[in-house]
């Protein structure tokens, strides 16, 4: 169980304090999926970054199952059972993409079940194993074994960034594929989507609205999603992660 | 002769060599041969006004390989090396070089290659090159080798050198002389450590309408040392090249890349790509969420671009 506790977080913007997250308190129990969305800006990545330990926050607590990690360094938080796939995945010269699985998973991996991982994500194993992860590789074939590294890592708690932004709308597809069996074998482990779709949105437990940096809305699906359709900031958002 | 075993550590390092080789060999240790061998196809004779050999390879030879090791664990050596390459028209050769240096002694020791290789027409030849330097002494390993090529029509070459570890300083120099549909691929590897100095000139001469030449550096500069790339590719003809120096700089290390085009011809179509720069700290971070610590994740990607 996840839990982030009066959570802020500043920047320094030409000399004055920007406040990105303000007092914001969030459970994620176990066997649950939530998807935290609302408008660009709001500070939705930060709140992902917050729980990676990417940054750190400038007031607030962090417990991973009620111990606090707050403290805690990325490598660390890692080992602790924490996942997270980038926004925007990063390339390597050099690392192919079954030495990014095999770092993933922690041991050696064979072909056979570096391929596992591949296949849930939609990608024809043998085409893609060797495949160095650099320039050559498209932004959905990026985005996909970015979210099959944190497959690999079979992890107690998944953060995943935005995982529609820059795929075209046939990769989207699979996508959803991809986090619907995610939802399936959740067991309790416990997943955190951030994102704009209303499919994405479609298979959440609990949906929270994060808006200027704070929870605006937090509540199970079914109550918050029909606020949330119809509105403009909903509307606009999906069409920009389009 | 028998090898010692700091002496066949070196050959593992630098040829992955752990028994007698097949086919052709000549290995070479502390300036004396320590053994050869001539086949059928490929014929060994030292040389006789010079330290070195003459390597005639019968035209329509197949798929054979030579190895032509050297190791040098003597303090204090040093010598110029030259090996005269002669490879018959379209023969399909894969040849193994290298050197490694153990000095545990308070004198350089220094071993200069100097490699002539005459590629006959439609040819095919693959040259792996390995440096590689050990042993704790005060002495510095130094290794200068020259390489050149003339490649006649339709011949193929690819070079790949690595010199990954303990070599002290270096100074290496390869040209190049394509005729018409020759093509001429290069992939070198670099590391270089502690006050190493490591210095990689190229010189291709496209002459002849079609040749090709694809230069390609990966390099990685740590503590204090220092690299300097220079590669330049000449168009005499309708040709094409490219040239890329690709480097990671870390602590106090320096690259310096001087990619160098000359197009003689207008329909000579010629490329360079060079970027400097240090590992980029959203990899680092990357790998740090799949559990690594910095230092394991920063080895992870070296050893990835140095593959």
């Amino acid at each position: 169980m996840l839990e982030l506790k009066h959570l802020s977080f500043e920047v320094d913007a030409a000399g004055e304090g920007r406040e990105i997250l303000r007092d914001v308190s969030l459970t994620l129990p176990d066997g649950k999926l939530i998807v935290v969305t609302g408008p660009n800006g709001g500070g939705k990545s930060t709140l992902a970054r917050l729980i990676m330990g990417i940054e750190k926050p400038t007031a607030g607590q962090i417990l991973l199952n009620g111990r606090d990690i707050t403290a805690l360094g990325i490598t660390e938080r890692a080992k602790l059972g924490i996942g997270f796939a980038f926004q925007q995945p990063v390339r390597f010269k050099g690392l192919r993409v079954l030495d990014l699985l095999r770092l993933a998973a922690g041991k050696e991996l064979t072909p056979a079940d570096a391929c596992e991982y591949l296949a849930a994500v939609g990608l024809c194993a043998r085409d893609y194993i060797d495949r160095e992860v650099n320039a050559s590789l498209s932004g959905g074939e990026l985005k996909r074994i970015e979210i099959a590294t944190v497959l690999a890592r079979g992890t107690a708690l998944s953060v995943f960034d935005e995982p529609e932004a820059g795929i075209d709308l046939w990769s989207f597809q699979n996508l959803i594929e991809v986090f619907e069996g995610m939802r399936r074998n959740i067991r309790d482990s416990a997943i955190m989507i951030i994102s704009h779709q209303e499919r994405i949105l479609n298979i959440a437990d609990e949906i929270v609205v994060l808006r200027d940096g704070h929870v605006d809305r937090q509540g199970p699906r079914a109550e918050v999603l029909p606020e949330l359709i119809g509105t403009a900031s909903a509307v606009a958002g999906c069409r920009k992660s389009l | 002769m028998e090898l010692d075993s700091i002496q066949k550590h070196l050959l593992e390092e630098i040829a992955d060599l752990h028994a007698i080789p097949d086919g052709a060999y000549n290995i070479r240790s502390n300036s004396a041969s320590a053994g050869r061998r001539s086949t059928a196809n490929i014929e060994i004779t030292p040389k006789t006004d010079v330290s070195g050999l003459d390597i005639h390879i019968k035209a329509g030879t197949r798929r054979e390989s030579m190895h032509i090791p050297v190791v040098m664990t003597q303090s204090g050596l040093k010598e110029v090396v030259y090996n005269d390459f002669y490879i018959g028209e379209g023969a399909d050769v894969v040849i193994i070089a290298g050197c490694g240096i153990d000095n545990c002694g308070m004198a350089d020791s220094e071993h200069d290659g100097i490699h002539r290789f005459y590629v006959g027409k439609n040819a095919r030849v693959k040259y792996v090159e390995k440096h590689y330097g050990s042993g704790d002494g005060e002495g510095k390993r130094i290794l200068n080798p020259g390489t050149e090529v003339y490649m006649r029509e339709g011949s193929y070459m690819e070079m790949e050198m690595a010199q990954i570890k303990g070599v002290d300083d270096t100074e290496r120099t390869t040209t190049a002389e394509l005729d018409a549909g020759a093509k001429l691929i290069v992939r070198e590897r670099l590391m270089t450590h502690g006050h190493q100095r490591a210095l990689s000139t190229y010189v291709v001469n496209l002459n002849g309408e079609g040749a090709s030449a694809d230069v390609v550096s990966r390099s990685v500069a740590r503590d204090d040392s220092f690299q300097r790339f220079d590669a330049k590719i000449v168009g005499n003809a309708p040709c094409s090249g490219h040239t890329e120096c690709d480097s990671i700089i870390m602590d106090r290390g320096r690259i310096l890349a001087v990619p160098g085009l000359e197009a003689n011809d207008v329909d000579a179509a010629l490329v360079h790509e060079a970027a400097i720069g240090k590992i980029a700290g959203e990899q680092l971070t990357k790998l740090m969420t799949l559990g690594l610590t910095e230092q394991e994740a920063e080895e992870q990607i070296i050893s990835g671009f140095l593959k």
